[in-house]
């Protein structure tokens, strides 16, 4: 009888054994901490739903943590804890904070530990250019990017007489001038407006006339860099706009988006500048007027535009997990990038495809016949290989610097300051940020 | 004669505070102690490079012109805010305490304000006043000709962030002053009334001094609810902006720390106010408690 039970017994401890090992086969689970909502969030969620579905091994979990302000906070007080996500998603200002944290996994270091040969040339450059240290080695996955373009109101051109824009050659700034006069003239209530004036006009018009926002390479290079946005060109622009105010040909509608979208939807602006990724909203909420899309306008002088650069996100990886879950991390990353996913991501959008072959089989697709004005964007972006001047910006407290250059500015639309005298106090300022920054990771 | 229960364990009252000690000590002190400890330190937001760096945090907020400017700024504004909001809440309450039929539906309604969120308030007052979408900025722009635009004069955005802020703070003060007045004894103004005092006269001789305790503890409330809670109003509206012209104290802390991760500016910032509000209290415990009646 004993021996019975003894047998039995172990019997039973086999297959506990057994069982529990069954429970440990579970997939492992690679949470994804990111900031897009509505209908980003649910194109995010069916391209995570195509990746766990597509094998057994592991399942993303993608949570929703706000804006990017609150995601990136969430991220870094869950490092803190200890209880990091395995992928964070960071906007682009906060590039060098992440950077420079210590708490990241590169990757270019991921993929190549985990074995993937991947041919980064096979990627928009701009794209990549600025995620990259200053030995051209990836640190974090491009995601969501973005450049700005420039909207124009076809009827309200019509109006005026004045003809479309071409869709790749970019018109220049004294053109701009006759067309705001000529649409002020026929009777609009202003001009031009724009939306992320620091991105817009002083980061983006200083990169496609190949002017250095920074030294060092735009910080690249360095951390003592040095801002040099007061320079001539870039103050001549801004005196520029500052003196079509007094016509209306240029009107000042906010810093970010909702006050220029909404007074170029309403028609009180023909011209507005803003983020390609506006062209989703545009489709669904402009419906009384034709727009289209056109290159953002450069300086006569300049006869060989440089790339526009780029806004958005892109995915960091936290350090401190196990190698088992970083094999998923790098399979997760790996399937972004597929050109399905990046063709879809592109479609639904408007952020761009990250490799060529996405964009070469969107080409094929005819996806730009059908939608021309989605190609203006890419094309402005790779248009030219980025120089060291135009492949990105790289410095420290770069939230803050950009909330002094709009402060700055805005002081010059409401003519407290003159543009040399404000641009001369933001680099003074942006300075005074920089120094601080150098002085912690030093 | 009164039945009294005795407890004789030294240890159950301690027991007893127990809990609300540990809620205190984790959600106040706690974070209150690590933004001290930060103010002090420069260090990178993940926490891996941190340098104690004895006040420099603090120096370096006293000569930034703009810090001063900001502590302007703030004091302009709440100062405005509580002088809007306490002259409409008591001008209000006087009406309201004349009115015999549907006083208690007028009282009702009066309060019903001081439920929404100062961030509703401010998405409330932008859809009126903001200059590319709002209803009332539309209509005193085209029949006025106000050259209404807060998106770029600071005076203008500063006037728009008081009303949205004081708005809400109006029924609030509004129901601590028709208390007041309800305790204000009848005879003494029928008295003054018989004498020949006239209304307003009644009001500023009578009223008003026999108001002061509440007038004072609503001055005081006022003045934390605008240094503090209109973070939302400001968030919403404004983001601190055009120019810097409406970045009151507290949003500066949130643009530094939360949005800029300059960890050590931004609790030295914290630490400045917590000193203000301190002291703002102290005041209140002295003057305030001393002078209301608390009866019944």
């Amino acid at each position: 009888m004993s021996v019975r039970k003894l047998f039995m017994f172990f019997a039973v401890l086999v297959a506990a054994v057994f069982l529990s090992t069954q429970v440990m086969a579970e997939p492992v689970t690679i949470n994804w901490w990111h900031a897009m909502k509505g209908a980003r969030g649910k194109v995010v969620d069916t391209m995570i739903k195509a990746f766990n579905d597509s094998q057994s091994d592991y399942v993303v979990v993608g949570t929703y943590k706000g804006n990017y302000d609150e995601t990136v906070n969430a991220g870094v007080a869950a490092y803190r804890a200890k209880k990091q996500p395995h992928i964070l998603q960071s906007f682009e200002v906060g590039t060098q904070t992440m950077m420079l944290s210590g708490a990241i996994y590169p990757v270019y270091k991921l993929m190549k530990d985990e074995g993937y040969t991947i041919d980064w040339k096979g990627y928009l450059q701009p794209v990549l250019s600025y995620y990259m240290n200053a030995d051209g080695d990836l640190m974090s996955m491009p995601f969501n990017s973005s450049t700005p373009v420039m909207y124009y109101n076809v009827d309200l051109f019509k109006k005026a007489g004045i003809p479309m824009l071409d869709k790749e050659k970019p018109v220049t700034w004294d053109e701009m001038a006759e067309i705001t006069a000529k649409l002020v003239k026929s009777g609009v209530k202003g001009g031009l407006t724009f939306g992320w004036q620091s991105w817009t006009q002083v980061e983006n018009y200083s990169a496609m006339h190949n002017i250095p926002f920074a030294s060092k390479a735009n910080g690249y290079e360095g951390l003592d860099c040095e801002l040099l946005i007061n320079n001539l060109t870039v103050v001549n622009h801004i005196a520029m706009l500052k003196d079509w105010m007094k016509d209306g040909r240029f009107f000042y509608g906010g810093q970010k988006f909702q006050g220029p979208t909404a007074e170029f939807a309403a028609q009180n602006a023909g011209v507005y500048i803003d983020s390609v990724s506006q062209i989703a909203k545009m489709q669904a909420t402009v419906k009384d007027f034709q727009w289209d899309v056109a290159p953002m306008p450069v300086e006569a002088w300049m006869t060989e535009p440089q790339n526009s650069i780029i806004g958005g996100a892109s995915l960091w990886v936290f350090k401190g997990h196990n190698k088992e879950d970083y094999k998923g991390v790098a399979a997760f990353l790996k399937h972004l990038a597929t050109p399905e996913m990046q063709v879809y991501w592109h479609r639904e959008t408007g952020y761009f495809p990250i490799t060529l072959a996405a964009y070469e089989q969107l080409k094929k697709e005819g996806y730009y016949k059908e939608f021309p004005y989605q190609e203006v964007g890419i094309k402005q972006l790779t248009r030219r290989d980025p120089t060291k001047i135009s492949r990105g910006l790289r410095l420290g407290y770069f939230i803050q610097i950009r909330n002094i250059i709009n402060e700055e500015l805005e002081l010059v639309w409401n003519g407290t300051k003159t543009p040399q005298e404000a641009m001369d106090s933001a680099v003074k300022r942006s300075n005074q940020q920089l120094r601080e920054f150098e002085k912690i990771y030093k | 004669m009164i039945k009294r229960s005795v407890f004789t364990s030294r240890t159950l009252p301690y027991l007893l505070i127990l809990p609300q000690v540990v809620v205190t000590l984790t959600f106040f002190y706690w974070p209150a102690a690590q933004g001290l400890m930060q103010s002090v330190m420069r260090s990178d937001p993940f926490g891996q490079h941190s340098t104690f760096i004895w006040f420099s945090n603090f120096t370096a907020l006293f000569k930034d012109p703009l810090y001063l400017k900001s502590i302007g700024i703030t004091l302009l504004f709440s100062t405005a805010v509580a002088a809007v909001s306490i002259s409409l809440g008591l001008f209000i309450a006087t009406m309201a305490n004349r009115a015999l039929k549907a006083k208690a539906v007028v009282r009702t309604m009066l309060i019903w304000p001081y439920a929404v969120a100062p961030a509703i308030s401010g998405i409330l007052w932008l859809f009126l006043l903001h200059p590319s979408y709002g209803v009332v900025a539309y209509a005193i722009k085209r029949w006025f000709g106000v050259d209404w635009n807060p998106v770029l004069r600071g005076s203008d955005a500063m006037f728009m962030i008081i009303m949205a802020s004081a708005w809400k703070e109006i029924s609030y003060n509004f129901v601590f002053f028709i208390a007041g007045l309800q305790a204000i004894p009848k005879s003494l103004i029928e008295a003054a009334a018989i004498d020949g005092a006239s209304p307003f006269r009644r009001f500023w001789t009578i009223t008003v001094p026999l108001l002061s305790p509440t007038l004072f503890f609503v001055t005081v409330m006022n003045i934390i609810y605008s240094f503090f809670e209109t973070f939302g109003v400001v968030h919403v509206m404004t983001q601190g902006g055009p120019g810097g012209a409406t970045n009151i104290l507290v949003y500066k802390v949130y643009q530094d720390g939360f949005i800029g991760l300059n960890l050590g500016a931004s609790s030295s910032q914290s630490v400045v106010l917590m000193t203000l509000i301190i002291v703002i209290t102290l005041l209140q415990f002295k003057y305030v408690e001393k002078k209301v009646q608390y009866t019944g």
